[in-house]
């Protein structure tokens, strides 16, 4: 079946595929270093690499784009990748339009999503850094709240939509609200396992040296746990990114989440296409940038 | 007799374990004169470490006192310094700052930062490991990382200084290159030392006294030996000289005759 696919491929239309391709540089933008003269051996060897790089993802990209154009010829409804692509160059030609409350840019819903989820996130790590670092070092705490989190954190945090709307009163700080529940768990059980797991030789440092209680925070737990605040912070930046959609299809007002719904209901299936690749593409530079921040922050040990 | 430094008097050492009540030390009784160097050697698992952790105030006795300058000790403190056996470097600091966090401890109360930095970099230029004070402990070789350790150790000038394998980890020939370095500190700043080794050479050429301990559990100390080799010791001075080849001829024979390990 997938090999037909792969076959009827160069079907879809050639302009198409040319554009998507430039597309798809942006999204994963390629690392090009700054090349010194070398000899024409190593710079073929580069090319080589280069090309095996580059080239099975955009070969990835343009089965997903054949699919979808076949999906598409056959099903109505299902706006095809010209279609789509014409729409996207309008949209983003003015992504920062607004023609009151339920009538905004792209630009602007995207924006709003952000900073409902940096506002939940902000609050989730202000609270959850500082407990899991408690419950990281004392077992007492851990064993206290341990099961209250077992407990709680298997719960989809849209089922505290409706707690949030009976304590805030309005849509908007409920959906930060859901972001906030959703990004405290892995930021707590992560800082509290990065402290558990500071190596003893580190303590046993510091209890030589008999620095003050200050100083072991600053100079050795915080340090020691920070590669694993980051994957926390990780992990719920991700989570976070994944509900807000679906909170704020249930609230409504400005965001990516309610403007899915809202092209739903006129029936722009087109821009809701749209809408999938932008919360991917956002999602996935969230997720980037953590990365690197991780790797800024991470130590090694040997 | 000089002053001593540490007194070690009936210490006894137990773990409690899943298997009941482990007797590890028993009956250790231990004096260490003030600029003596010690050294602690015995087949791997008798004690060697939880001694030198119970004079590091890391862990306190079952059973006995150990005193440190006439004052018990009860827990760890600048005043002994220890070099672990895994350099346990902060991966997150620099060279100097490794240093630089035991000295500020010690003395950033009574002295100014140009003091501070100047001892830090002395403490390295005399591992000489100056060229590298700005490097993060990944980016230096294992040696070079010990030598930090051990320049760490210096730098607080504690009372006594307390070495566990300072150099197992290390090839024979860093390790010999590190045991010379080691051997001209000491003999510079006068340290009270005591160190664990499993190496015989390493133990006769670098101390006054060499205390052998008998095979766990319930370890205590088997024989001690005095090292008469006079100071300063040059390695391939010795390595004919009759006296160093008989301490080395007593130790080999308490460690394979006496405590013969068995093949477990
Ligand atoms: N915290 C502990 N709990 C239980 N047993 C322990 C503990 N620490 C050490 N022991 C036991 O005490 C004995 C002595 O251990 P120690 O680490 O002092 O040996 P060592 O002489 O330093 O050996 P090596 O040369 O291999 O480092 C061992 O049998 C060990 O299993
Ligand atoms: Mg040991």
């Amino acid at each position: 079946m997938s090999n037909v696919v792969a076959l009827k491929l160069p079907i879809a239309p050639l302009s198409e595929e040319e554009e998507t391709a430039t597309e798809s540089q942006c999204i994963s933008p390629v690392v090009i270093e700054a090349t010194p003269p070398i000899g024409q051996a190593r710079a073929g060897k580069r090319l080589i690499e280069f090309a095996k790089t580059v080239v099975p993802p955009i070969l990835g990209l343009l089965l997903l784009i054949g699919i979808w154009g076949l999906v598409s010829m056959k099903t109505s409804g299902i706006p095809g990748p010209a279609v789509t692509w014409t729409e996207a160059v309008r949209l983003f030609s003015d992504p920062f339009y607004s023609n009151g409350p339920n009538d905004q840019g792209i630009g602007w819903n995207v924006l709003s999503s952000l900073k409902r989820v940096a506002i939940g996130f902000g609050f989730a790590a202000a609270v959850g850094i500082p407990m899991g670092f408690l419950l990281g070092r004392f077992t007492f705490m851990s064993s206290m709240f341990d099961p209250i989190i077992s407990l709680l954190r298997p719960v989809s945090p849209l089922a505290w939509l409706p707690i949030g709307l009976l304590v805030f009163k309005k849509a908007d700080p409920a959906a930060t609200w859901t972001i906030f529940i959703c990004s405290i768990w892995p930021m707590i059980l992560n800082t509290a396992e990065g402290v558990r797991r500071v190596p003893q030789d580190y303590l046993n440092v510091a209890r030589v040296l008999g620095l003050p209680e200050a100083k072991v925070i600053t100079k050795i737990l915080f340090p020691a746990v920070l590669p694993y605040m980051l994957t926390g912070i990780r992990l719920s930046i991700g989570t976070a990114w994944l509900v807000i959609v679906a909170a704020e299809m249930l609230t409504g007002g400005v965001g990516i989440g309610f403007w899915v719904w809202d092209e739903w209901n006129n029936l722009k299936v087109e821009h809701i296409v749209i809408a999938i690749f932008v919360i991917g593409l956002v999602g996935l530079l969230l997720e980037q940038c953590l990365i690197q921040l991780a790797k800024r922050f991470t130590y090694e040990t040997r | 007799m000089m002053k001593p430094m540490v007194k070690i008097e009936s210490v006894g050492q137990s773990f409690q374990t899943k298997q009941g009540k482990f007797i590890a030390l028993r009956d250790i009784d231990l004096t260490v004169a003030k600029g003596e160097v010690v050294t602690l050697i015995g087949h791997s698992g008798c004690g060697k470490s939880t001694l030198l952790n119970l004079i590091a105030g890391l862990t306190l006795p079952t059973s006995g006192v150990l005193l440190c300058d006439n004052r018990e000790i009860a827990g760890p403190g600048p005043d002994r310094a220890v070099v672990f056996q895994n350099h346990s470097l902060l991966p997150w600091m620099t060279c100097f700052e490794n240093v630089m966090l035991g000295v500020e401890r010690v003395f950033g109360a009574a002295e100014k930062k140009e003091k501070l930095r100047a001892r830090v970099e002395a403490a390295l230029a005399m591992v000489h490991m100056d060229h590298a004070l700005h490097k993060y402990p990944h980016e230096v070789s294992g040696g070079m990382k010990q030598r930090v350790g051990i320049a760490r150790a210096f730098a607080m000038e504690p009372k006594i200084l307390l070495m566990d394998e300072p150099f197992g980890a290390l090839d024979a020939l860093t390790r010999a290159s590190l045991q010379d370095e080691l051997l001209g500190v000491m003999e510079k700043t006068g340290a009270t030392t005591v160190m664990v080794t499993h190496d015989v050479d390493e133990a006769v050429l670098l101390s006054d006294r060499i205390v052998m301990m008998t095979n766990g559990p319930a370890a205590t100390i088997g024989e001690i030996l005095s090292v008469a080799l006079p100071r300063p010791r040059d390695r391939l001075a010795l390595a004919h000289d009759a006296t160093f080849v008989e301490c080395r001829g007593i130790v080999l024979e308490f460690l394979y005759r006496k405590q013969l390990k068995k093949a477990a």
